[in-house]
């Protein structure tokens, strides 16, 4: 337990989906959730046409679903939010538990700098308010990987709240249209997460791990459906969510789920559901401690956290005893929103090119460092990161980081591109050379390979001359007006130069033999 | 041999070795085991920490006072190696890994862990009777003061079955100093802990302002009203340990930073005519025994022909503060009392159907009835629907109950005077007629509030009552005055002169070092 979490939540609260048209979901056939038997169910259900045999008329019974989503993500900290011992990703089970971690009578919890650093960033990273003042709860209930019966989180004063985080959505007509979208952030909060169950169910018996040192991210959602204008309908909890995809899939799930249970003349219980990841749809819980009273009370063994600003700050502060929220604001990176804007601005590359550089971790910069030595257009290196060498590090699983091509490298091979020394097809050969890590430059790949284009004109006038030659019927098409053989005459012409030819400047030479 | 700076100055002058000294001790713990003030004795822990010690000194490289000095523990402090068991059934076994804060730095200047002493279960009781090791006894109940009383009341019964409690819930460490097995012992200070059993015991209890010493290791009653306490024979003796166990530890959030004066050494007042003593009229109550009535009412006599200023006080919130204090400390308990599952340590019981019916059974079997009903109560108070009209309601109840104090500390008052308790050590037979609930309510009127508070106080013992038996009167001073709260004290002692404890008819071959504990025994009374 307690590798520190942050947790940011918008329940019940933020107008998340678009409007679901009622008539949608029968062509889905979602399932109505019997409980009993509920994976057969699930399953056969899927397969069966949709009991129900009224249809909307056009216009009613439109459907607007809401959803809030209670995001878990772990802080990437050394330590734990409430205890010294460390945080490491795939640990020893057990053995980075201290004292506390452990719960032993008498361990107090004391509250890691570095967490509270973390979420006031995060927290003006997502437009919030920032609580100069905290508090922190107990939140209780009996499970065997929460050894203290109880959790610490910050359920009525939060450190962070009200916040907002706009991004775009490409679902425009045209392509490269984005449309803005806005949610809601109603609270940020540090929690101590809990330990790990492992169920051995063959031997029937628990394994606790109090590392709890995985899991980067874990999303509860919540979800109801209403007709718009009428009250919130009862709401459902999907939880453990921990990937977007998932997260995604559930959502959909669940809001087809529940107005097909409404129109068929069911309800929605106000119950915890599981999402299952092969069948694709959720499941009740019928988890005992999903309706239990968390009797919720303040932690008594942690004073309240206060937060300064410049204005606000003791003149006689320690520093070290103090979290200056400006400080921490001025620390705050470009956050992706304005890279993004700048991209687009800056490079006139399409804006979900601005987004698929960010999402990957490094991308960015590289694109960056090529950019800065290079002489080729900014649109040519977009291309070339995005589509060729993404596409390299995707096929073989790597990161950014372990890429065997540099900046530098893809930045000299653009150069060539650039200057023509070699056509597009070598330029891709080069690359391919450049990615078995031999340690050569793209010059020397080029020089070796004789990748250059044909500068001797004379030579090229020959290499033209001699494929006319052979090729009267092509030649005769050509006279004969098709637009298409002079391409055929283009292609036998690089073949017989092996590819070293510049493609425009075979066809003038065509076109001026031929007359044209 | 009194004191402990007493005893401190000649460990270091050679008159006694630290050896001897623990021999002392261990000798009479065993004389006085019937008390039944330890529940583990950790002899050889303390010969070997005497032995160190031994040759520190003669090396010429003592710690300081507290070098080669016999101490003990209540047993709800975290004691490394040491089991400690809170006088329950579900921490029988338990050793913890690692030592409190303050047990760390009693150690850390040399002193000799003793033991761990008894207590009621988890601290919640007032008499020290409800722990699984049973009932501690008082040692008054066998002094010379007290047998002689009792051969003048035709009444008394003879024989020890009317032997009295000590008070609670740090009853054995009362009893264990008392009884002179250590020279201070620690105990822990919920709602008057220390200061009852002090009262009751006849010896200084020390209840530190809140957030002056670490809680860190000390097993929670409630933790926004713990405080370590101190029980020694003198207000100087509580000085100097305070001011080892004073102070910001990075392992307790709720300390604070600003550290008092080290070492503690009080002064001696020469006078008290700057001083203005308050007098708070609520705590003149009917059940308040004639004789501490009277007592209390002299010693602000005392003070006021010595100069001082004497005023009657309000603290109106007063009567609020037993109610008050029963829905927050059962709410703590119900969260505080969670981790004891059976799961990681202590008992579990031999059910395995399910995770919960272990829980349920090692939860049933492991603690007593008064911390179950704790549990049931605190938990009914934290229910959603109960939240705001009980523990909501209960904290700003405390929060007037405080303020109650402050507004008395800004109407110029320096020094709160208070009895401690409402009576003398009465006999077990007679204590055990009503239940622990209604014996802790009744018993912590004086001293609970001052939890509420987080204020510094102290059982004085001031003089002893028609029977025999000790009676101490509380001093309250402002938050983190707690040196200006001990050197009123300091100057109150002095004046009222209480008399030893003789106890040389139950331990006759020890008579030799109580000799030396002949003390004039001027007394208010006279």
């Amino acid at each position: 337990m307690a590798a520190p979490m942050l947790r940011w939540g918008c329940r019940g609260r933020r107008w998340a989906l678009a409007w679901v048209d009622g008539g949608s979901c029968h062509r889905r056939g979602a399932p109505t959730g019997s409980t009993s038997n509920r994976i057969r169910g699930q399953s056969s259900l899927a397969q069966q046409p949709l009991r129900t045999a009224q249809k909307p008329r056009k216009g009613e019974h439109k459907w607007a679903a809401v959803v809030g989503l209670e995001i878990h993500a772990q802080i990437s900290s050394n330590s734990k939010l409430f205890s010294g011992s460390q945080v490491r990703f795939s640990a020893p089970p057990n053995s980075l538990v201290s004292f506390f971690d452990a719960s032993l009578p008498g361990t107090l919890p004391v509250l890691n700098r570095r967490c509270v650093e973390a979420a006031v960033m995060t927290g003006l990273a997502l437009n919030c308010h920032i609580n100069k003042k905290s508090l922190f709860d107990r939140k209780h209930y009996f499970y065997a990987d929460l050894p203290a019966g109880y959790q610490i989180t910050q359920q009525r004063l939060p450190i962070a709240v009200n916040g907002s985080l706009t991004y775009g959505i490409s679902a425009g007509k045209e392509r490269g249209q984005v449309i803005p979208k806005t949610v809601r952030v109603k609270q940020i909060q540090l929690e101590q997460d809990s330990g790990k169950s492992l169920h051995d169910d063959l031997r029937s018996q628990t394994l606790v791990d109090l590392n709890r040192a995985e899991g980067q991210l874990r999303v509860d959602a919540n979800v109801s459906v209403h007709h718009p204008g009428e009250p919130l309908g009862v709401r459902t909890e999907v939880k453990n969510l921990n990937s977007l995809r998932f997260l995604a899939k559930a959502i959909d799930y669940e809001i087809q789920r529940q107005i097909s249970e409404l129109e068929n003349g069911g309800e929605i219980l106000n119950e915890t559901r599981s999402f299952h990841e092969k069948l694709g749809c959720t499941v009740s819980m019928r988890d005992k401690e999903a309706k239990q009273d968390y009797r919720f009370m303040p932690e008594p063994n942690l004073p309240p956290l206060l937060l300064y600003d410049a204005t606000s700050l003791p003149t006689d502060a320690d520093p070290q005893q103090v979290i200056n929220i400006d400080q921490i604001r001025e620390m705050l990176p470009e956050l992706p929103s304005v890279t993004r804007e700048r991209l687009v601005q800056q490079y006139g590359m399409l804006p979900e090119h601005s987004f698929t550089l960010l999402n990957e971790v490094g991308l960015l910069e590289f694109f960056q460092n090529v950019i800065k030595e290079t002489r080729a257009e900014p649109k040519k290196v977009t291309s070339w990161v995005l589509n060729i060498f993404l596409g390299y590090l995707k096929q073989e699983n790597l990161a950014v980081s372990e890429s065997p091509v540099t900046p530098s490298a893809l930045a000299e091979l653009l150069d060539l591109l650039d200057s023509r020394t070699i056509s597009s097809s070598a330029a891709k050969q080069v690359f391919e050379e450049l990615w078995k890590r031999e340690g050569k430059t793209p010059g020397q790949i080029v020089s070796e390979k004789q990748l250059e284009l044909m500068q001797d004109r004379g030579a090229l006038e020959q290499f033209c001359y001699s494929v006319m030659k052979d090729h009267p019927q092509v030649v005769m098409d050509v006279k004969k007006g098709n637009p298409r053989a002079i391409n055929k005459l283009i292609g036998l012409v690089r073949k017989a130069t092996l590819n070293r030819a510049d493609p425009a400047v075979i066809k003038e030479i065509l076109e001026k033999q031929l007359s044209l | 041999m009194g004191s402990l700076l007493r005893v401190s100055a000649a460990l270091k002058q050679g008159q006694i070795t630290p050896t001897e000294l623990c021999q002392k001790c261990l000798s009479l713990i065993k004389k006085t085991k019937f008390l039944n003030a330890y529940i583990t004795v950790s002899e050889e822990v303390a010969l070997k920490q005497a032995e160190e010690s031994e040759k520190r000194y003669k090396n010429g490289q003592s710690l300081g006072d507290l070098d080669g000095i016999p101490i003990a523990v209540k047993d709800n402090f975290s004691t490394s190696g040491i089991e400690t068991t809170c006088a329950s059934n579900m921490l029988k076994g338990y050793v913890p890994p690692y030592n409190a804060t303050v047990v760390q730095k009693l150690l850390d200047q040399g002193a000799l862990l003793m033991g761990k002493t008894n207590l009621d279960e988890f601290a919640m009781g007032s008499g020290s009777t409800d722990g699984v090791f049973g009932p501690v006894k008082n040692p008054w109940s066998y002094s010379k003061q007290y047998r002689e009383k009792r051969k003048q009341n035709p009444h008394s019964e003879s024989g020890d079955s009317d032997w009295l409690i000590t008070g609670g819930s740090s009853g054995g460490s009362a009893a264990a100093v008392s009884a002179f097995t250590c020279y201070a012992a620690l105990g822990s200070d919920t709602g008057g802990s220390t200061r009852n059993p002090a009262a009751h015991c006849g010896l200084v209890g020390f209840k530190p302002s809140y957030g002056l010493v670490s809680r860190h290791g000390l097993i929670p009653l409630v933790n926004s009203m713990d405080v370590p306490g101190i029980l020694t024979r003198c207000v100087d003796d509580a000085a100097m340990v305070l001011g080892v166990l004073a102070g910001h530890d990075p392992k307790d959030s709720t300390t604070v930073h600003d550290p008092i004066n080290k070492p503690l050494v009080l002064s001696s007042l020469a006078d008290v005519s700057k001083l203005c003593i308050g007098i708070p009229k609520e705590y003149l109550v009917p059940e308040l025994s004639s004789e501490i009535q009277s007592l209390w009412s002299r010693a602000a006599d005392l003070f006021e022909s010595e100069g001082a200023k004497v005023i009657e006080v309000s603290l109106p919130h007063t009567s609020y503060s037993i109610v008050c204090y029963h829905v927050l400390c059962t709410s703590e308990v119900a969260s505080n009392m969670a981790r004891f599952d059976g799961l990681q340590y202590g008992h579990r019981c031999d059910i395995d159907v399910s995770t919960e019916a272990m829980y349920a059974a090692t939860r049933r079997e492991g603690f007593n009835d008064v911390v179950r009903g704790r549990i049931l109560s605190g938990n009914f108070f934290l229910l959603k629907e109960n939240y705001e009209n009980y523990f909501v309601k209960a904290q700003k109840v405390r929060r007037l109950i405080a303020n109650d104090f402050v507004n008395a500390f800004n109407s110029g008052v320096d020094v709160l005077l208070t009895p401690t308790t409402l009576s003398e050590a009465v006999p077990y037979l007679e204590f055990i007629k009503e239940d622990n609930r209604t014996r802790s309510a009744q018993d912590d009127i004086f001293t609970q509030a001052v939890n509420m508070a987080g204020l510094p106080a102290v059982s004085i013992p001031i003089a002893l009552s028609n029977q025999g038996l000790p009676i101490g009167l509380q001093f309250i001073g402002r938050a983190f005055y707690d040196q200006q709260l001990l050197t009123v004290a300091k100057w109150f002692e002095k004046q009222v002169q209480f008399p030893v404890i003789q106890l040389q008819e139950l331990m006759d071959d020890c008579s030799a070092i109580l000799e030396n504990e002949k003390l004039a025994s001027v007394s208010l009374k006279q």
